[in-house]
């Protein structure tokens, strides 16, 4: 076969279109997954009973169910059970602020616990409040701490979004796929949206490197 | 200014602290000697409510450490506390480990947060150190750093959880010549240690704990001339 270089220019605004739509949903999930991730994490390490068994369920829950299943009940099934009616690119926002969420839990839940107890009674002994000690000497201690693993669980947020074809949400791989169904250029479509999903991860990828380096300590 | 009343303390089935009957006055440097495992680290985190006792009661200057969580507060900020692993903040420099609890403690402003603590760095002999990460400071100038750091809020009383057990004998001399000037100048301290020069030099009075118990309490000098009994005698044996 000879590649049609002429492809990649003429499919690439529709891509592009995709990219914004799959951007949004990751960008979503990353903000939103971050503020679950949080607040599970921390009331898995620190909360009473009640919230901390919550957090183990919902953790349990995510963890233990493919997030394409995950989306598919958020848009198909809640609508009959609760008669919530939802667009299909919320329905996916939705799903991976959850999902990502569950797994920065216990991210962010390690990384807490990663902080040597001396450190925090050295806060308590001053005579700071435990939510104190947690906001201004444990916090910037497990930032540091998660982001490796959050570096990671951020690049799978983005990959994860090309799922959210199964509810027909115009992202990247849906586009891709409208795209070669006209064209039937697979090799050179499904090689641009390959390259566009590996330029996006990799300046992701950078960004943390970047992020990484300027905190690390002495 | 510190009063054990009937205190105990115990993890579980196991009783470190039997009950104790102590009081530390305002002015004295009361150090704590005894074996591993005698109760005298808990004892000292008792103090400042680190250890929550199990029974009797425990006073600092008036207050008690079963008193409600603003209570408790206060009373950690009247007794600062230094332990044997320093446990400086990593992520802040000498100078920002200082201000942190005059900002965040006393609500200072920077500027007079600054000024204090660049006046306490000074005093424990680190002020060129200032800009350094304490893992850039040899374990003697991290434990100053931390002595200045409690210094900082302003505390009626300091608590010394082994300071100079982490530290190589080198710096152990650097430690302990700063505590020596925080009691010439009058503070309050009570002080768990194995170095017997300090106690002697220092100390004005000298407490043996055994299984939980106060054994000796008296004057340093007078313990350690005449021992009052056979296994104080041995102890001071094997740390001498």
């Amino acid at each position: 076969m000879n590649f049609d270089w002429s492809v990649l220019i003429s499919a690439f605004p529709d891509l592009m279109q995709g990219l914004q739509v799959t951007l949004l949903i990751a960008l979503s999930g990353l903000a939103g997954g971050i503020v679950f991730g949080v607040v599970a994490g921390v009331a898995l390490e620190y909360g009473g009973r009640i919230s901390n068994a919550l957090a183990h369920v919902y953790v349990a829950l995510i963890r233990g169910t493919p997030i394409v299943v995950q989306v598919m009940f958020i848009f198909f099934a809640l609508p009959l059970i609760a008669g919530i009616r939802i667009s299909s690119i919320d329905a996916a926002i939705i799903t991976i602020i959850i999902n990502s969420g569950a797994y920065n839990a216990e991210i962010i839940r390690g990384a807490l616990n990663s902080v040597p107890i001396g450190i925090q009674e050295a806060g308590l002994a001053m005579g700071l409040s435990f939510p104190a000690v947690l906001a201004h000497i444990i916090a910037p201690l497990a930032f540091r701490r998660s982001l490796p693993a959050m570096g990671n669980q951020l690049v799978n947020v983005v990959k994860d979004t090309s799922i959210f074809i199964v509810i027909g949400v115009g992202e990247l791989t849906r586009r891709g796929q409208e795209v070669m169904a006209e064209n039937f250029r697979s090799v050179e479509i499904w090689s641009e949206v390959a390259a566009i999903y590996f330029l996006v991860i990799s300046a992701f990828a950078l960004g943390l490197r970047l992020l990484e380096r300027r905190v690390r300590l002495p | 200014m510190i009063e054990f009343r009937q205190t105990t303390k115990s993890f579980g089935d196991h009783v470190v602290l039997r009950p104790t009957e102590l009081s530390v006055k305002s002015g004295e440097v009361a150090v704590i000697i005894g074996p591993s495992g005698s109760g005298k680290s808990t004892m000292l985190r008792c103090v400042n409510a680190l250890e929550k006792i199990n029974g009797g009661d425990l006073l600092v200057n008036g207050i008690s450490v079963l008193g409600s969580p603003a209570d408790v507060r206060q009373i950690r900020r009247q007794a600062g506390m230094v332990f044997q692993q320093f446990n400086l903040f990593p992520n802040l420099t000498a100078l920002q480990n200082v201000m942190f609890g005059p900002i965040q403690v006393n609500k200072h402003s920077k500027f007079e947060a600054q000024e204090a603590a660049e006046t306490l760095l000074e005093k424990v002999g680190l002020f060129e150190r200032k800009n350094h990460y304490p893992s850039q400071l040899s374990g003697g100038q991290q434990q100053r750093v931390a002595i200045a750091r409690a210094l900082a809020v302003q505390p009626k009383l300091m608590l010394f959880d082994e300071p100079t057990s982490a530290l190589d004998p080198e710096l152990r001399q650097e430690v302990m010549k700063v505590m020596q000037t925080l009691a010439t100048e009058g503070m309050t301290m009570m002080v768990v240690t194995h170095e017997m020069h300090f106690a002697r030099q220092v100390g004005s009075r000298l407490i043996f704990m055994e299984n939980g118990r106060v054994i000796h309490d008296g004057e340093p000098t007078a313990l350690l001339s005449s021992p009052p009994s056979e296994r104080f005698h041995n102890f001071l044996q094997h740390v001498q």
